[in-house]
């Protein structure tokens, strides 16, 4: 880049968001505030049983219901919406057909059966009492140790066992290691079932115009430009003629990166009918059929010598898949599985990923996806092995830390870690709580028969998701940079904030290149009719990726912006500086174009320099060569009453670096809210189906998501380690709290309790869990 | 009239409105379907979640478990209620200094509910804050920009 740009006043700076005017007043559209004309609604019967044949749908009442429009069922679907994909590429994977209505079998509580279309979404509802589903019950998968045992039911008759796949590692020796270790920890974890649960429930609206052979989709997506591709396959239409819109988003977390049954359903209803058909989802709907996260257990084993040095680990994780792949299912544990070694150096790793079928809810990504299991294993595991050793936690941390300079790193699972510094984060959470002291207020209150407890976790994580080698569906991300004629700036991106930010991020970074005003700069997302390309937004990839796609876009810009603003100045364009809205010789601000000059000249064309054509706009498709990988270290104070179990979180730091900030607010938001989701699959959350798969978590009754009186006040601090993979620096934030603090809290309270010799406790603790632990360990 | 419909009366931010409707109807249909507000969302239909919160009588009421003919005669304010003259509320203006929102989903039911907190308690400590936000969840900030946000309106509220 031959230009300077003028002095960076806003990446870095706390800008408020450009989002918020709108969305405080309720101004803003999500998919329900849309309004066609003479949308029709749909609703969805769904299944009753985890498991069972349908021997009969009797949808004649249902039809005969005054404003009832249609009731399609999956029979009359059948060859005309394709099966719901799901994009990993595992060797020997196996995927189930995925009807967008079930056919002859149901294999969770909530599949949808039948879709009712009204023309008042109350009649909708009336309607679904009225279809009549005669079943015959099945045996219910539901145990994921069970499963792949031999004398399970099977769910699927094509397959010989329900287990999806399995994937092996074996790097180094890993049983010499073991052979060799002065002391082998062991441990079998439960990484529960969480329910994402975004306060926005999903939504779809479609509408198909007959005669220009149009459908438009707004959906509740981080996705559109995936669910774009694959509505055109799945309805075979034509890709070109499909235009998906993800408005204002309420929330994701993962549980929106995925392409469901009813968009497909919706999307096909919208071109039969010809009128536009609109679906709402219940809360109780998302309870059971919008995508869970985690669920695994893991049985795993740890070497390690006398002086903390960690030599080897063995695990096999067994992965519940659910009942069938949504988008990503099996690709989520893979992540664990890639992640397993954490903050640590370990050389030797030998492991058995079993990805299996139950009858419950498919799992996929839930904010954090793969890394906060991958997290809670090893960050408990090295807990144990200080426990074991009588080592401090700290100690053993620093002890298999790799240092600042061995990275780039490669690790035994076969990725790079881009950069780190492992030290200074963790040095500074020390410091920020005065470490030293703190175990002597423990030692102090544990002679007074109080249970305080320190928990630690250091992680590093993987995100910033691309390169589109390791990322089902493409790792890349597009920008395109238009200067309008009047000198405003459009940008259109391809990721698609739901609350990110991104309005606000990306323009302070449009704004510094170009020396405006972050006022003359619109960031346009979510709508596959403005930016054609586009992967989306989820793994923390938006600024690492989007932002990177944006910046070369801007740069590409304005290269040809100097060579005419040259022109116009009869200067050299390596010389000038844009600052302030204008555009001059450094040095010579008095003899100044505007910027909003050099763009009408650009669109007048009549004095352009020889060989630069007319307009000012680029695209750049930016592909990272390499994942990011951020880190830092959490440290909770808790403490304990032993006579009711409950958990007294005390204080919360938390020091993470990802990399070069572009806006210190909005990194702190995320870290607030992925802690607080951490801290929910801790102490509060858990999906619970019983044994016939019925869920019985299937309400904010039951479902416990923490209100404001159940989270602490976090002290968030940062370090600042860029990524080279990247022309930003940055590494991606949005799911670092989440991967770091329920092991932080899990250690937590088991370092509090350790008087009483216990060395785990299962998620989510709790009161009644840690009283019972208590009284089994005395 | 349609035998099954009732005929309501309502003010709405201000504005008469009369409509006839089903006597089932949910009060935040009404207000998002049939009087076109849709700053009041729906998030759980089960009273829990609180994103459906306005202001009925004076009183922070989850119109997802009300009915659209029990708000016959009532005075509602609605999100879309509170900025006056293109000027936020305060505790608008709070949430957008301090970061107090990030999906937006749930933030008209929070700032209608710190609304009625700050009515009854104008100077309220931080536990409080949260005790009195317990009825509306948030997915998205962990809590803390809400404090925050709605101390900076405590503030500006006392001049």
């Amino acid at each position: 880049m031959a230009t300077m740009a003028g002095p960076s006043r806003l990446i870095g700076a706390p800008i408020k968001r450009r989002e918020d005017p709108r969305l405080v007043q309720g101004l803003s559209h999500y998919v329900d505030d849309i309004k066609l004309v003479n949308t029709l609604h749909c609703t969805f019967l769904r299944s009753d049983y985890a498991h069972a044949d349908i021997k009969s749908i009797d949808t004649e009442a249902a039809e005969n219901l005054s404003g009832v429009v249609k009731v399609i069922t999956g029979s009359d679907i059948a060859g005309k919406v394709g099966s719901i994909p799901c994009a990993a590429e595992i060797e020997g994977l196996k995927v189930p057909d995925h009807p967008a209505l079930a056919v002859g079998r149901v294999r969770f509580v909530g599949e949808p059966i039948a879709a009712v279309v009204a023309t008042d979404p109350y009649v909708a509802r009336d309607a679904l009492d009225l279809i009549e589903v005669e079943y015959d019950e099945l045996p219910a998968v539901v145990d994921l140790d069970a499963a792949i045992e031999s004398d399970s039911t099977v769910i699927y008759d094509e397959f010989d066992d329900n287990i999806a796949f399995t994937m092996p590692l074996d790097a180094g020796d890993v049983d010499a290691a073991f052979a060799e270790a002065d002391h082998v920890v062991s441990q079998r974890f439960v990484n529960q079932r969480l329910i994402p649960n975004s306060i926005e429930p999903r939504g779809v609206l479609a509408e198909y115009l007959p005669g220009e052979g149009t459908l438009t989709v707004w959906s509740s997506t981080q996705v559109p430009h995936h669910l774009k591709t694959i509505l055109s396959l799945l309805l075979d239409l034509p890709e070109q003629l499909v235009r998906v819109i993800a408005p204002e988003v309420g929330g994701g977390f993962g549980s929106k990166l995925n392409v469901y049954p009813e968009e497909a359903v919706v999307a096909y209803l919208a071109t039969q009918l010809r009128k536009p058909v609109k679906w709402i989802e219940k809360r109780s709907e998302g309870f059971t059929t919008t995508i869970h996260g985690r669920d695994q257990v893991d049985y795993v084993d740890m070497a390690v010598k006398n002086d903390g040095t960690i030599t080897a680990l063995r695990a096999k994780l067994l992965a519940n898949m659910g009942a069938y792949h949504q988008l990503l299912t099996p690709i989520i544990p893979v992540l664990t599985y890639l992640m397993m070694p954490g903050a640590y150096k370990i050389p030797n790793i030998k492991l058995e990923l079993i990805g299996v079928f139950t009858n419950k809810m498919a799992t996929d990504a839930y904010r954090g996806a793969g890394r906060p299991e991958a997290t809670h294993i090893i960050e408990r595991m090295v807990d144990l092995a200080a426990q074991k050793l009588g080592m401090d936690a700290k100690e053993i941390r620093f002890k298999n830390f790799p240092q600042p300079d061995e990275f780039p790193l490669e690790m035994a699972t076969g990725v790079t870690y881009d950069s780190g510094n492992y030290q200074m984060s963790f040095n500074k959470a020390l410091d920020t709580v005065d470490y030293a002291s703190l175990r002597a207020r423990q030692a102090e209150l544990r002679g007074q028969g109080r249970y305080m407890g320190i928990g630690i976790a250091t992680y590093a994580e993987i995100c910033g998701m691309g390169p589109s080698v390791g990322v089902a569906g493409g790792g890349w991300e597009s920008s395109t940079v238009r200067i309008e004629r009047t000198g405003k700036v459009t940008v259109l991106t391809g990721v698609s904030p739901h609350g990110q930010g991104q309005e606000t991020s990306f323009a302070q970074i449009v704004a510094d290149e170009y020396g405006i005003s972050i006022d003359d700069i619109v960031i346009i997302h979510g709508d596959t009719g403005r930016q054609p390309q586009g992967i989306g937004t989820f793994g923390s990839r938006a600024t690492a990726v989007g932002g990177a796609a944006l910046i070369i876009a801007t740069q590409q810009v304005k290269e040809k912006m100097a060579q005419i603003a040259a022109h116009m100045l009869e200067a050299n364009a390596d010389d000038l500086v844009f600052e302030d809205g204008n555009i001059f010789v450094q040095g010579s601000p008095d003899s100044a174009v505007t910027f909003a000059d050099v763009a009408a000249t650009a669109h007048v064309a009549v004095n352009l320099p020889p060989e630069v054509e007319p307009g000012l706009e680029a695209t750049h498709f930016f592909e990272p060569s390499n994942f990011t990988y951020p880190f830092g270290a959490h440290i909770s104070i808790v403490e304990v009453d032993p006579e009711t179990g409950e958990i007294d979180l005390q204080r919360y730091v938390a020091v993470d670096d990802c990399g070069n900030i572009i806006n210190p607010l909005l990194v702190d938001g995320q870290v607030h809210g992925g802690i607080a989701q951490g801290l929910g699959q801790a102490m509060y959350e858990g999906a619970v189906y019983d044994e016939n798969g019925q869920l019985l978590t299937g309400s904010f009754m039951d479902y416990a998501i923490p209100k404001a009186t159940q989270v602490p006040r976090f002290e968030t601090e940062h370090t600042t380690t860029p990524s080279p993979v990247n022309p930003l620096g940055v590494k991606g934030v949005g799911e670092a709290g989440t991967i770091a603090s329920s092991p932080c809290l899990v250690n937590a309270v088991v370092d509090a309790l350790s008087p009483f010799g216990i060395t785990d406790i299962d998620m989510p603790m709790t009161p009644n869990r840690v009283w019972q632990a208590i009284q089994d360990a005395q | 009239m349609n035998k099954s419909r009732k005929q309501i009366n309502t003010t709405i931010n201000g504005e008469d409105y009369t409509h006839e409707v089903e006597p089932r109807l949910l009060l935040v249909h009404y207000l998002r379907e049939v009087a076109g507000l849709t700053g009041t969302h729906v998030g759980c239909e089960t009273s829990l979640c609180g994103a459906c919160t306005a202001i009925v009588d004076g009183q922070a009421v989850k119109t997802c478990t009300m009915l659209a003919v029990q708000a016959d005669g009532a005075e509602i304010t609605t999100i879309e209620g509170l900025a006056q003259d293109g000027e936020l509320h305060p505790i608008q203006e709070g949430f957008w200094e301090r970061h107090g929102l990030q999906c937006g989903f749930c933030t008209p039911g929070m700032i209608v509910a710190a609304h009625q907190l700050l009515e009854r308690n104008p100077n309220p400590s931080e536990d409080e804050i949260r005790h009195g936000l317990e009825g509306n969840f948030c997915r998205c900030t962990g809590y803390q920009h809400i404090v925050d946000a709605v101390q900076y309106a405590a503030e500006k509220m006392q001049g």
